[in-house]
């Protein structure tokens, strides 16, 4: 029986898998597949100057070894721009970019083929700084040059002054998306020329279109379906194994498997983009924002990817939630021989939120001023401006969500209490209390939900009415990935609602249906469930129409409980009775307002959709003689629109706060002369049980007036706010600046 | 090299197996038993925590050959039939599941904490599944899960 809308439903693959029997993409299996394995670079900048695979091929079961010449169709592929090899071609760009591929009848003979394939490099000197890439004596990774995008805002008086002016710099690390399952999938070769591929993706669609075009294939030969996704936060965004395991499956003629180990899935996926912010804030002595100046540097490393998108996003909201009449940004990404960077939940956001909110906090110790009523003082709400000259619309409670985090309870001082888990250090005894201080810190932050600039932002649903077994059914196909957010969930609530079944199944998502977008930027409940929503009502429509025509029922009004009733809640016909053998299908596509492209000169316009906003406190106890972090408790405020699963809309705002206490005190990609140092879980550290503190919240439902339900995108915001409120805490316990991410122990002491 | 185990209660013998195996590949890829997950198969993240003769172990950290003669449990033979688990049950219940993956890890090695400590304090729960990663949930939820489940099977 599905829930309705608003209502806390358990998920529908939920028992699946807590019996470890959900089928995930690394789970796949098929009689007489073969296993892909990837040949990578060593380098993080090489010429190629031979690649010599007779070993590797003379090897008992291996049954192919693929280079850049196998590639059927287009050579590079790449979400905004094309630039990104299948296969190496003449030149390695970043530390475990794929040059080669072998499939193999077992998976470590693979993995010893791969080993067996001699490539010889030319090695070349990285260009690992991007500071150095800006410059025209850097050496030019791409045709186009090294800068991906140059994003620029000139908003109000660009000569403003101001009484009390702060300036800052800011660096951040860079962060892995860390989801648990690998990337994986299984191809396998319809004998017609055509492929199916089953996949761990965010977006189907997007994936078969650089896959048809890789493979010189027409898009209907190229049919994908969702595979169990373990987890995503942005990982998925680009291709991993899917044109190779293609690849290898119509070299073969028989089904590939690739599932990427961890090591490997660290070179197999972008991560999030370390920045250097630099930023001048001036404001009057009452503390309202004059200007704010800032220049923003994204490493996007060897590859395209979704930078340009990313550039924007810490562009636009660069100066955080807060009215503010002149900014002037100037925001880079550019290329260089690191690791490629992409898509990580909060998307710029994250960058940026760390720098504004440091400076928020200078300018309120400079004004000598609370710094929750300084942002308070500059909140932005509801018909306020960005930095872009985009009214904000709808609900924008930044104020309000700043005064619940403040009035929510502190947490007890641990004082003599000897819980070492409570302690920083833990159980590592690193100290009984002494040294130990408390810190207490704020953090407010928003970004866009949807797709931006222009983009043509849409889904598909196709919802199907019928009665199987005397009971009314309704079949909801999308091809929506769930990623374990409870998107799938969400659709049958939506469905269930607008019919008043309570017997819905969301199919499993594929390509026989049109694009939903992509799981990302906070956008499936909005935009999915909106063509969910969408289709389900066309065919209450047609239900409706039915009931009148057919039985002359004029008072049918609405559909409940498995029936059509009337205006007051009478049942005039079952649905059953009414369908009888008949079933109703609807597909409808739901485009939400459209946006623009921000000016190239002034970076002005309706660029986005919709803003979500979240307010973050974190205590935090430091010992201060040995520099580690105890983050003792988060509280969060967010305005949700509206929460169509509440528990699920809890587990987002948990959830989210662990990836941002990761970045702030634990997790880094450390990238020397190109090379990963920590490609494991045993050298990236990722946050525990053990990390991780209760997290205190209060979700707001305020409605969005354009959106399904009045809801509003959830899954970005609690991890954009979180770690910039943990350093703060940080800040305020140790009087130390704290200009990096993720705080390091010499950062707190000096050594 | 072919093992001969008890898997689950059931008596299993996996043929042609590697030599450098793990038991989580060889329940994985050799036994038809994918619940156990592999996401980084060196004992840190927990995903495949399996009993090994009663111990708790990642399956990935244990040589097959080690599993020669010797009882297995693993995920999949928690619940009974249709029916699951309490600790699985809760899980469900308390919205301790988005991805997934995680899971059937957390639900073995809770499965172990409840049989050692059937009222675990959030001190205890936190100690005993500080070997498990999750990205998805911040544990909160697992920890619900934890405390819902102990009342269940082991009620004041």
């Amino acid at each position: 029986m599905t829930g309705r809308v608003g209502e806390s439903v358990r998920r529908e693959d939920g028992p699946q898998k807590v019996r470890g029997d959900f089928p995930y993409s690394s789970d796949l299996k098929v009689e007489g597949m073969l296993w892909g394995a990837t040949v990578r670079s060593p380098h993080p900048h090489a010429r190629i100057v031979e690649i010599d695979a007779a070993d590797a091929l003379a090897m008992p079961g291996v049954h192919a070894v693929l280079t850049h010449r196998d590639v059927p169709g287009k050579k590079v592929y790449g979400l905004e721009i094309q630039d990104q090899p299948v296969l190496a071609i003449d030149v390695v760009r970043y530390w475990g970019e794929a040059v080669a591929l072998v499939a193999a009848d077992h998976p470590e003979r693979a993995r010893r083929a791969a080993q067996k394939v001699r490539v010889t490099y030319e090695v070349l000197e990285p260009l690992t700084d991007p500071e150095v890439a800006l410059t025209d004596a850097a050496p030019r990774l791409h045709p186009d040059g090294n800068v991906t995008r140059h994003v620029k805002i000139r908003h109000g008086d660009q000569d403003a002054r101001a009484e009390v002016v702060v300036s800052g710099e800011y660096e951040i690390g860079m962060q892995d998306q860390a989801p648990l399952g690998p990337e994986s999938g299984l191809a396998i070769p319809d004998g017609a020329g055509g492929i199916d591929l089953h996949v761990a993706t965010q977006w189907l669609h997007v994936d078969r279109g650089q896959l048809a075009a890789c493979l010189a294939l027409p898009p209907e030969k190229v049919r994908l379906t969702l595979a169990g996704v373990g987890g995503a936060f942005g990982a998925r965004e680009d291709l991993s194994m899917q044109a190779h395991a293609c690849m290898l499956a119509l070299g073969t003629g028989r089904p590939v498997k690739m599932s990427y180990s961890r090591p490997e899935s660290f070179v197999g996926h972008v991560h999030r983009h370390p920045g250097r912010l630099t930023y001048e804030h001036g404001a009057t002595r009452e503390g309202k924002l004059v200007y704010v100046k800032a220049r923003v540097l994204l490493d996007g490393g060897a590859y395209a990817s979704s930078s340009t998108a990313v550039i924007a996003n810490a562009c636009c909201f660069a100066v955080g939630p807060y009215e503010c009449p002149s900014a002037t940004v100037d925001g880079w990404v550019v290329y260089t021989n690191n690791p490629p960077c992409g898509a990580m939940r909060g998307f710029g956001s994250v960058q940026n939120c760390y720098a504004h909110e440091a400076q928020m906090d200078k300018l309120a110790a400079a004004l000598g001023m609370d710094p929750v009523e300084l942002r308070k003082r500059n909140a932005m709400q509801t018909g306020s401006h960005l930095i872009t000259g985009q009214a904000v619309e709808g609900p924008a409670p930044v104020a309000e969500l700043l005064d619940r985090i403040k009035k929510m309870p502190l947490p007890r001082s641990v004082g003599t209490l000897l819980d070492l888990t409570q302690m920083p250090g833990g159980v590592s005894n690193t100290t009984h209390g002494e040294g130990v201080v408390r810190g207490v810190g704020y953090a407010v932050g928003f970004k866009n939900v949807g797709y931006s600039e222009g983009f043509d932002d849409y889904s598909t649903a196709r919802v199907r009415l019928s009665v199987v077994d005397g009971r009314p059914r309704v079949e909801v196909h999308t091809a929506a990935a769930e990623v374990g957010q409870g998107l799938a969930t969400v659709q049958a609530q939506i469905a269930a609602t607008e019919l008043g079944v309570s017997d819905v199944v969301v199919l499993q998502a594929d390509t026989q249906v049109g694009s939903a977008g992509s799981s990302s930027a906070s956008r499936q409940t909005y935009i999915t469930g909106g063509a969910v929503k969408a289709a389900s009502e066309a065919v209450r429509e047609r239900v409706l129409v039915m009931a009148r025509s057919e039985l002359g029922r004029s008072s049918a009004a609405r559909l409940e409980r498995d029936a059509v009733v009337s205006s007051r809640g009478e049942v005039i016909v079952t649905l059953a009775t009414l369908l009888g053998d008949a079933m109703i299908e609807e597909t409808r596509e739901f485009r939400p307002q459209r946006t623009y492209h921000l000016h190239p000169e002034t970076g002005q316009a309706n660029a986005h959709l919709q803003y979500a906003f979240a307010a973050h406190r974190a205590v935090v106890d430091v010992d201060t003689e040995l520099g580690l972090v105890k983050v003792v408790e988060l509280a969060t405020a967010q305005d949700v629109g509206k929460a169509i699963n509440p528990q699920a809309v809890e587990g987002q705002l948990e959830g989210g706060a662990a990836q941002g206490l990761g970045l702030a005190v634990m997790e880094e990609i450390q990238v020397k002369d190109g090379v990963i140092r920590n490609a494991s879980f045993t050298d990236y550290l990722l946050p525990t049980i053990l990390d991780m503190p209760p997290v205190r919240m209060e979700i707001l439902e305020l409605g969005d007036p354009h959106s399904p339900y009045g809801l509003k995108g959830v899954g970005e915001p609690p991890t954009i706010s979180s770690g910039p409120a943990i350093v703060a805490a940080i800040r305020a316990a140790t009087g130390r600046p704290i200009t990096r991410v993720p705080v390091r122990p010499h950062d707190i002491v000096d050594t | 090299m072919r093992i001969a185990c008890t898997v689950n209660g059931r008596p299993r013998v996996a043929e042609d197996v590697w030599e450098g195996a793990s038991l989580l590949a060889v329940l994985r890829e050799n036994m038809d038993l994918p619940g156990s997950k592999n996401a980084c198969e060196q004992g840190e993240c927990g995903s495949c925590s399996v009993y090994l003769d009663g111990r708790l172990v990642c399956a990935c950290l244990v040589l097959g050959g080690q599993a020669q003669g010797r009882e297995v449990a693993t995920v999949e033979g928690l619940a009974s039939g249709d029916a699951l688990h309490p600790v699985q049950e809760a899980f469900l219940e308390a919205g301790a599941v988005q991805c997934g993956f995680c899971t059937p890890g957390f639900v073995v090695a809770t499965h172990d904490l409840l049989t050692r400590t059937p009222r675990p304090t959030t001190v205890e729960i936190r100690e005993a599944l500080a070997g498990n990663i999750c990205r998805c949930t911040g544990y909160a939820k697992i920890i619900d899960a934890v405390h819902l489940a102990a009342d269940r099977m082991a009620p004041r």
